[in-house]
């Protein structure tokens, strides 16, 4: 066993591609790899920059003086703010746990190798990758038949199941945990919950912290059902807040006749500053930044087994 | 073992309760994304009736007044229906060419940097945007080409006085909306792909190398032999979404400019305007039906003839 890396790793080494060769990639992709990042950087500036540089200079790496104004601002007058973070924890929170809990059950389901219902339960959420009734039908559905318009759980409710993520949680449990595990258990007097819940549950923890990662980011970074039902200040999520703010501005600047008007001032004037929108989009988006380098060790073999063959 | 004897001696009509009743505990199980789907997923797929209607909600889904295929024949009376398929239709095939490539190509690049260190550090910074939503990269991209934007400054400073107002400026877009989505996904895809190849067996390249293959060679004979499996699902699922627009760039990116329509708007913009500030159902209802039936077309045909070249990258 020894012996066999150690001449793998020798032949990894025969087989290197010539140092300038290296090098040239190396910086190429260096380079790649920080112009890819570097608009976020100058957010990050920009949220910093005091008023006067940005009136002289407008949005630039280099601002002649900065200021934390703008995050300060936040956090004395920023209700709204305040309200969008706590109802996007809230939202992300319970969909996050109620969606990868109830898809690694129906993924469970699928992984049953004898039941005879495993077929129908696969066409089920198959067919909804292939078809869908479209964006309006949803809409009336949720608002005139289950009158979910400004709730709560529209929010929660939205893309809940992806049939996408059950597949890779279903190649995952059967991967990854021997059948024979399950006919033991069941030798043992263990039924399909207990065994869902003392076997499947702690041996799929990699494969449930990948899936949870993508439901959890996906979930913090939907704007559009917030668009599409919510009125409620109380209820509008971070990123819905952040893109109606951005084009009311834009609608009223786009709109010489308006923005002239004493009113169209007085509104101007009451948005958010620039410096402003940019700290709330950093504020926004550290915790998914956070987020991300902590599910890193079970990324690449969630991504590996999500591309196996469903 | 009660079960068992049990099942011998029913008769064959009660073979389907017997199942039911051994493995109710995996229908329970199943029964909470049932549920989701039929309400969330199949009630929509039947709501489509109002495609045919003229829709008033007293009156309901199945009550309302059927005017047939009027809806359809007002969506595609109108220029509209075709500026939005084409818009849809090629900015999918843009997406698609130009992310594979971009991400296939890097891959090969980050797996032959054996500096691993680096190479890892690299990954983490170009997966990034992957993780930003399309709220945050609509005012990245606005601070660099909005009024007061790097752009505008950068002319500025150059001493120009002519300041663009890039957001109703048509041919800057399908090039910059091409450019956000490869910026923000092929960090992501490269990395998928990265996965894969070091999956490949070490023997591969051994036999390779004995046989004189050059390292251009190997990834040419051994690598992308390998990835064409993956690259092919992910173009059968892209098929079936050649109709489905990002609504993420071409309403937020754009802010919704209405003077650039002609050049971003796509179907999902166009339902979504049509729902929510027309309140025209019918229609809308019917552009995405008609989003919806040639995407299950497009899917269907990709993987029938996927399975005729190729039967084991076929999806289903």
């Amino acid at each position: 066993m020894k012996q066999k890396q150690i001449s793998d790793n020798s032949f990894a080494k025969i087989n290197r591609i010539r140092p300038w060769v290296n090098a040239v990639f190396s910086s190429v992709m260096s380079v790649i790899a920080v112009a890819t990042v570097i608009p976020v950087v100058l957010v990050f500036i920009v949220s910093i920059t005091s008023s006067k540089s940005l009136t002289l200079r407008g949005f630039s790496f280099f601002p002649l003086s900065t200021s934390f104004t703008a995050y300060q601002n936040l956090f004395k007058s920023g209700s709204q703010l305040v309200d969008s973070y706590l109802i996007t924890i809230a939202i992300t929170a319970v969909h996050t746990s109620v969606s990868v809990m109830i898809m690694t059950m129906y993924a469970y389901v699928l992984a049953q190798q004898r039941f005879a219902a495993r077929k129908f339960y696969t066409f089920v959420i198959f067919f909804t990758m292939l078809f869908s009734g479209g964006l309006v039908p949803s809409y009336i559905i949720n608002v005139n038949v289950l009158n979910l318009y400004d709730s709560f759980w529209i929010l929660v409710l939205t893309s809940m199941v992806s049939a996408f993520n059950i597949i890779v949680l279903r190649t995952f449990i059967s991967t990854t945990i021997p059948i024979e595990l399950f006919d033991a258990a069941q030798i043992d007097g263990a039924n399909d919950f207990t065994i869902f819940w003392h076997i499947v549950l702690p041996l799929s923890k990699a494969g449930l912290a990948t899936i949870s990662l993508f439901v959890l980011v996906g979930k913090w970074n939907e704007w559009f059902p917030g668009m599409l039902y919510i009125d409620n200040p109380k209820l509008i999520p971070l990123q819905t807040m952040l893109t109606r703010i951005q084009q009311k501005i834009d609608f009223i600047k786009n709109n010489s006749s308006i923005a002239s008007t004493p009113d169209g001032i007085a509104m101007l004037k009451n948005m958010p500053s620039e410096q402003t929108r940019m700290a709330i989009l950093v504020i926004t988006t550290v915790p998914i930044l956070f987020a991300y380098p902590f599910f890193q060790r079970y990324f690449i073999q969630g991504m590996t087994i999500g591309s196996v063959k469903g | 073992m009660a079960e068992a004897a049990n099942k011998k001696t029913a008769p064959r009509g009660l073979r389907l309760v017997a199942g039911f009743q051994k493995h109710w505990r995996l229908h329970i199980l199943a029964l909470p994304v049932l549920i989701y789907m039929l309400l969330f997923s199949y009630a929509p797929m039947f709501g489509v009736v109002l495609a045919f209607e003229k829709y008033t909600v007293t009156r309901g889904f199945f009550g309302s007044e059927w005017v047939g295929l009027r809806n359809f024949e007002f969506l595609f009376a109108t220029t509209d229906a075709w500026r939005i398929t084409r818009n849809t239709v090629l900015y999918n095939i843009a997406f698609i060419l130009l992310n594979t490539t971009l991400s296939v190509l890097l891959a090969l690049v980050l797996n032959e940097m054996y500096l691993r260190r680096l190479s890892k550090s690299i990954q983490t910074l170009l997966i990034m945007p992957y993780f930003l939503s399309m709220s945050v990269v609509a005012i990245i991209v606005y601070a660099f080409i909005g009024p007061t934007g790097v752009v505008n400054s950068l002319i500025k400073a150059s001493g120009q006085r002519a300041m663009t107002n890039w957001y109703t400026y048509k041919p800057l877009w399908p090039f910059l909306l091409v450019f956000v989505n490869a910026w923000k996904g092929v960090g992501y895809t490269a990395i998928v792909y990265v996965a894969s190849i070091s999956g490949i067996s070490q023997e591969y390249y051994e036999a390779a190398v004995l046989d004189g293959a050059s390292k251009l060679q190997q990834a040419r004979y051994v690598t992308l032999p390998h990835l064409r499996h993956i690259i092919v699902i992910m173009l059968i699922l892209s098929m079936g979404g050649m109709f489905r627009g990002d609504m993420g760039l071409s309403y937020n990116v754009t802010q919704n400019s209405g003077a650039l329509y002609e050049v971003t708007d796509v179907i999902d913009t166009y339902v979504y305007r049509a729902l929510k500030t027309l309140g025209n159902t019918g229609m809308s209802t019917a552009a995405g039906l008609y989003q919806s039936l040639v995407g299950f077309v497009l899917i269907l045909i990709s993987n029938r003839v996927v399975k005729h070249v190729d039967e084991e990258s076929a999806l289903f």
